[in-house]
């Protein structure tokens, strides 16, 4: 490929700094408030007095460059060129011309795209790549988040919103690359049984000490005779760890797989400290193409949250004040052995008080 | 181009509703690629069969680096060879997400050349992710790519892309540089972002305050987080607006704060700093009338991680305050003893976290010559089993 222009490494990212509209450069850390001009426009005022707009819109994340060439098309037509991505993967374009903000927002709702995202609703979900694009997925991210989207979609545009932010997160696997364990309601892949063992292919495809290692519980043990290792069924609890070690443990499972629901997570420090997320449903079926159980399940307690929680009061700050008991009984969502921690943490999560509600 | 037509009935149920829908931009892309078009044959077959279809990744790259390139293979490739090879290329996205649109028309053009057309902005680190290439063309990418001046990012246990938030580029709260810490970071540590030779991944995150639009605190091995010292600053002036236009000061702000340091007196608000822990309520919800006190600068936590192995893991408090101006040595000076210590003892797969677990707090803040003090814990121990130095009998 004589043709191919110098290759260069080592360069790192270009600088931030000449991708910023002038005003932000110009502005540089000298900003003073913002203010919401809708769900999904703002203004950010600089000490200066310079304003610079915002107008935020879903994407999909998984996009093509068809779909990027319209945002750029439109940053260039109103923003100068300029436009960013948020952290869950939502467009903003970048206003430095106020006369340019209503005929960005009329041509978006021209071509249909989602505005919104900014304030006390839902944003977009951050996710993983699912069935798109990995091995290890036990449920696909991208329809998840396009069901739940199109359900929630009233809270991302602002037409109704809600007590706080609530934030939703699919991951696609218990390896949650998408931040499942500090969302307010989310999603994740799960296995229910044990991996197979292709003894062939552990001798050709493994290392047996990194695999048993890679066990959280301890159930991989050598296994000489196969040269390969064996399982102890009833100390798996089908994580799919080894399985990302060791390409000869599949444990992919159509017919038990699925997702469970957690919520009650955060990440801000904002009125109390960042919070795991908790399990609330322990599996929910893969029922492809459009997991309404799923969707159903997240309306069930995203209402429960909205008819109880105060003002700016997170849905894990809600969960702390009323109880999980309370959660339980307000949700009506079932209480099963699942629930209980077995694992690492599990003594400090039992009720050591006999005060509680009934 | 004769492609094979692929019927989609399940896929195409997510063509409808008010969302942007990935399956209309896999169709996009496949009417002019194969591999697209495969892509959307396969997905399919997952929908039905409900698994997935892609086999582990194998050790595909650019000549010199040992990251940057996830491979990927279908585990159907007879029946779908557009995606018999299905790699994924991270491209290391700028500081804050931001472009200018022939920054991205650029690398679309790269991609629809040499890839599927389908990208992911941004990856769950933060890439640029492009989304599907053969191995043949991995180096005619990057060389396109780097000779505009776009690198790779990390992949494997090396340190991987630093990613942060909006920072200065466009909010009040940003109380250090956070674009420019990345930026700073990421090039000061180019080796261990490309050649991967940690125990395991390492990643940085850098917020400007504690909002964590970037979930610092929840997804970076190393978490930086703006704070201030001294007073936060108050317009009593703009107080009284925000009750004028009926915000509930003393519901929403005086009694939602934590640690009950705040009153109002009159109409103006009172607070006590020395008891504030600056956890940004009262000032994200009056950004007009409560801003952060002068004296900037961030804590250092490190340790969060997904579940794998011993259970999730928030980061946890090293450093309560490092001022943080360029050239930033204090803090990379930091970084570089943390790995010494980790790459010294941590196992294969072990995150820096799980290690501070497995070894003790005393061991890795002594390594670091960090004194402990009550910053660093909710609460003490509550056990009498505790070590004794030599040293501290001898005192």
């Amino acid at each position: 490929m004589a043709d191919l222009p110098q290759r260069q490494t080592d360069i790192g990212p270009p600088h931030y700094m000449q991708f910023l509209p002038p005003v932000a450069q110009k502005n540089y850390g000298q900003w003073k408030y913002h203010e919401q001009l809708s769900g999904g426009s703002m203004v950010h005022v600089a000490e200066s007095g310079d304003k610079l707009w915002t107008v935020r819109a879903a994407s999909p994340r998984l996009i093509s460059t068809d779909f990027i060439r319209g945002l750029t098309a439109l940053a260039d037509k109103y923003c100068g060129g300029h436009l960013r991505f948020t952290t869950r993967h939502n467009v903003e374009f970048l206003v430095s011309d106020e006369s340019n903000l209503k005929p960005l927002m009329d041509e978006l709702k021209q071509k249909n795209y989602m505005v919104g995202g900014i304030g006390d609703g839902i944003s977009n979900i951050v996710h993983t790549q699912g069935w798109v694009h990995c091995h290890s997925a036990a449920t696909d991210a991208s329809g998840l988040v396009k069901v739940l989207m199109d359900e929630f979609a009233d809270y991302f545009t602002g037409t109704k919103t809600l007590p706080a932010r609530v934030r939703f997160a699919v991951a696609c696997c218990t390896n949650m690359c998408g931040a499942v364990h500090c969302s307010d309601i989310a999603v994740v892949g799960i296995h229910r049984k044990p991996p197979a063992i292709i003894h062939e292919d552990v001798k050709k495809a493994c290392e047996v000490p990194s695999t048993i290692s890679s066990c959280p519980t301890g159930a991989i043990s050598p296994d000489p005779a196969n040269k390969s290792v064996k399982i102890k069924a009833d100390k798996c609890m089908y994580c799919g760890n080894c399985y990302s070690v060791c390409p000869a443990m599949p444990i992919s499972d159509p017919d038990n797989d699925g997702v469970a629901i957690v919520a009650g997570g955060k990440i801000g420090s904002l009125r109390s400290n960042p919070k795991f997320s908790k399990l609330v449903i322990p599996y929910l079926p893969n029922n492809t193409p459009k997991w309404p159980e799923v969707v159903a399940a997240f309306r069930t307690i995203l209402t429960a949250y909205e008819n109880g929680a105060r003002k700016h009061e997170r849905l894990g700050e809600w969960i702390d004040r009323v109880g999980w008991e309370k959660f339980f009984s307000l949700t009506g969502l079932p209480f099963t052995h699942q629930h209980i921690d077995d694992f690492t943490i599990a003594r400090e999560t039992y009720r050591t008080s006999a005060a509680f509600k009934w | 181009m004769s492609q094979k037509k692929y019927e989609t009935p399940l896929l195409d149920e997510l063509e409808k509703g008010p969302f942007p829908s990935f399956v209309t931009e896999i169709k996009t892309a496949a009417a002019k690629n194969d591999s697209a078009n495969d892509l959307l044959g396969v997905l399919e077959q997952c929908y039905r069969e409900r698994r997935t279809h892609w086999k582990h990744g194998g050790i595909v790259g650019v000549r010199g680096y040992g990251g940057g390139v996830i491979g990927r293979y279908s585990d159907v490739p007879n029946e779908y060879p557009g995606v018999a090879h299905f790699h994924t290329v991270r491209i290391n996205q700028t500081s804050g997400f931001f472009y200018t649109a022939k920054a991205l028309n650029d690398i679309c053009d790269i991609w629809d050349k040499y890839g599927s057309g389908l990208t992911n902005l941004h990856g769950s680190t933060g890439d640029l992710v492009l989304l599907g290439t053969k191995t043949d063309v991995l180096e005619a990418i990057f060389a396109e790519t780097s000779s505009r001046g776009w690198d790779l990012g990390g992949s494997g246990s090396s340190m991987r892309t630093p990613s942060c938030c909006v920072g200065p580029g466009r909010c009040e709260w940003s109380m250090i540089d956070t674009l420019d810490i990345t930026y700073s970071l990421t090039q000061e540590f180019q080796d261990e972002l490309h050649r991967p030779a940690f125990p395991y991944k390492f990643k940085i995150k850098t917020a400007g305050c504690a909002v964590d639009c970037i979930a610092s605190v929840a997804r970076a091995d190393l978490s930086i987080i703006g704070t201030w010292k001294g007073d936060i600053q108050i317009d009593q002036a703009e107080v009284k607006n925000y009750a004028a236009k009926g915000l509930n000061i003393q519901a929403e702000i005086i009694d939602m704060c934590p640690t009950g340091c705040m009153s109002l007196n009159n109409g103006e608000i009172v607070i006590d700093n020395a008891n504030c822990s600056r956890c940004m309520h009262c000032i994200a919800k009056m950004t007009k009338a409560l801003r952060p006190g002068k004296e900037r600068g961030a804590t250092i936590m490190v340790g969060s991680k997904a579940p794998f192995v011993i259970g999730a893991l928030l980061s946890h408090v090293i450093v309560p305050f490092m001022p943080l101006e360029a050239p930033y040595d204090d803090l990379k000076d930091l970084i570089r003893k943390m790995w010494e210590w980790w790459d010294e003892h941590g196992k294969n797969r072990e995150r820096i976290g799980e290690l501070i677990v497995r070894r003790g707090m005393r061991e890795f803040l002594e390594f670091l010559e960090l004194d402990p003090i009550p910053q660093m814990v909710f609460e003490p121990r509550r056990d009498p089993f505790y070590f004794w130095t030599e040293d501290e009998l001898n005192k």
